[in-house]
């Protein structure tokens, strides 16, 4: 315990004292927030959509700890290019313990991000449909965060560099945002596009926070929980059978 | 008879169709200063990869302080400290938290932690910088502080890997007569890698010299400018792995990672 406790406080330590990483992180979803929820919202209203800042806000949540989750695997890729890695993984201690004491760590730094997001869009004039529904909220941003930092640990141990890891980012991040029901409603799309957006969980995630922040929901919020806990297992897999298999 | 602290049988390592390590076979006694010699790519990294558990060789057997290297992999992991050829701290944090994350690794216990960094960090002269983040100490002090980290749990044997890359003369010295010290007075087994002959020859008590994965001689310094009938270390040395260089070509690279490099680079070519 006293082992996990420790690589988690390193992680936090990390972050915490990098100053630029915590505000640059943020800028990113406050962009989208502005351009997208003020920008596309006055059409959307026109539509008769209705209020698309709240539409978009649990979007840029999931956005913000997907961003996050996968872009701090960065920080085990330094590990395992400049060596702290070695340290960890020549010390009497499972390579189980050192993944998920770290993950923990990466996923608390998700889920900062994911409040500070939030509070950032009350400020822009976010109000959840109901404030009871906000404490269950929390709790599927604190499984969707340890689902995606897994993701991220996964690819991290898989790739040698960081123009892979870039790579993979364009390839594969920005898809998973983009064609989600992050951005807009899946129903009026066209049919491929609708196929990969129920196919990707992150859809889902969307979801479920939409479900219990503003009561709209696509799939409904049993079958969005079913499919969360799915991802966080399939996730936690491949970190750990990834990391497993780093060679120094 | 001393008794013997690391003993390696017929070991192996191959990747892929590469042989690393041939069928080497060794030991170091207790309280010795082994130096493991040999030219970029001849095994010397790919042995210590398989010492510190952080390879499994593809046949023989290693043990390390009474412990099967492979079997009891715990055991032996708290029976050794390292310093290793690159850099392994965490810049971002303290010299004291880097010092604490490692205690807590190796299960020392709360009570014991403070008063066991202390002392190692006065006795690397750090114990003022223990708070500096470890990314504004220059070379010298980062080899320094992963000295002393290496030793924070008792280890039985310190390996070190080419542990003076990098350094000016006077941090060598220092960390020699340190390491010296630690020999002599605890009884501390060394085992270490260096392309400097001069400290080889100076420090190592029993000498190794490793090419082409096969161990080609092993004695003191004395025996082996004795048997090529040469005056120095490096003379005995060049004359037995010979004047040449050797690259990628040849015998791979120097460590597992790059060999797997090398492999797959070969393939896209």
């Amino acid at each position: 315990m006293d082992v996990m406790y420790n690589l988690w406080l390193r992680q936090v330590r990390r972050y915490w004292r990098s100053g630029s990483r915590l505000i640059g992180s943020l800028g990113q979803p406050i962009l989208l927030l502005l351009a997208l929820g003020y920008g596309i919202g006055a059409i959307y209203r026109r539509a008769g959509e209705g209020n698309y800042l709240n539409f978009l806000v649990p979007g840029i949540i999931t956005q913000t700890v997907l961003l996050s989750g996968i872009f701090w695997g960065i920080i085990i890729l330094q590990d395992k290019r400049f060596g702290f890695l070695a340290e960890m993984l020549v010390a009497p201690v499972s390579r189980l313990k050192v993944l998920l004491g770290s993950a923990l760590g990466g996923a608390t730094i998700s889920i900062i991000q994911g409040i500070m997001i939030f509070i950032i869009s009350l400020i822009f004039g976010f109000r959840p449909d109901n404030w009871w529904l906000v404490p269950p909220a929390f709790l599927v941003l604190v499984v969707m965060s340890l689902a995606l930092t897994c993701f991220g640990a996964g690819i991290a141990s898989t790739v040698d560099d960081f123009q892979g890891f870039q790579g993979i980012n364009n390839l594969l991040v920005l898809p998973m945002f983009f064609l989600s029901s992050a951005l807009y409603p899946l129903d009026n799309i066209p049919t491929a596009l609708k196929i990969i957006s129920t196919i990707n969980p992150v859809s889902y995630m969307v979801d479920a926070l939409r479900m219990l922040l503003t009561n709209q929901t696509h799939f409904g919020i049993g079958k969005d929980l079913i499919i969360i806990g799915v991802t966080l297992v399939v996730c936690l897999a491949f970190a750990v059978n990834r990391f497993n298999r780093i060679q120094m | 008879m001393p008794q013997t602290v690391i003993s390696a049988k017929s070991v192996s390592k191959r990747f892929g169709e590469v042989i690393a390590v041939d069928d080497i076979s060794f030991d170091v006694k207790k309280g010795e200063i082994f130096a493991f010699l040999g030219p970029n790519g001849a095994g010397k990294s790919t042995t210590i990869k398989m010492l510190t558990t952080m390879l499994r060789p593809t046949t023989g057997e290693l043990r390390l302080a009474g412990h099967d290297v492979t079997r009891e992999r715990d055991a032996a992991r708290k029976a050794f400290g390292i310093v290793f050829q690159d850099p392994s701290l965490d810049e971002e944090l303290s010299a004291y938290e880097n010092m604490d994350l490692h205690a807590t690794l190796y299960g020392i216990p709360k009570t014991h932690r403070p008063k066991r960094i202390q002392e190692l960090l006065e006795l690397v002269d750090l114990w003022s910088r223990k708070d500096s983040m470890v990314k504004t100490f220059s070379g010298g002090m980062r080899r320094r502080l992963e000295i002393a980290r290496g030793l924070l749990h008792e280890p039985k044997v310190l390996f070190l890997d080419e542990p003076t890359l990098g350094l000016d003369t006077q941090t060598r010295n220092l960390m020699w007569s340190y390491v010296k010290k630690l020999s002599d007075e605890k009884g501390m087994t060394i085992f270490f890698t260096t392309h400097y002959l001069d400290e080889a020859e100076d420090v190592a008590e029993q000498i190794a010299i490793i090419d082409h994965g096969k161990i080609i001689t092993r004695g003191t310094v004395a025996d082996l400018t004795k048997e090529t009938g040469t005056k120095t270390l490096e003379d005995a040395y060049l004359k037995l792995t010979g004047t040449m260089t050797r690259d990628d070509s040849e015998a791979g690279n120097n460590d597992g990672l790059n060999f797997r490099m090398a492999r797959r680079n070969r393939t896209l070519r």
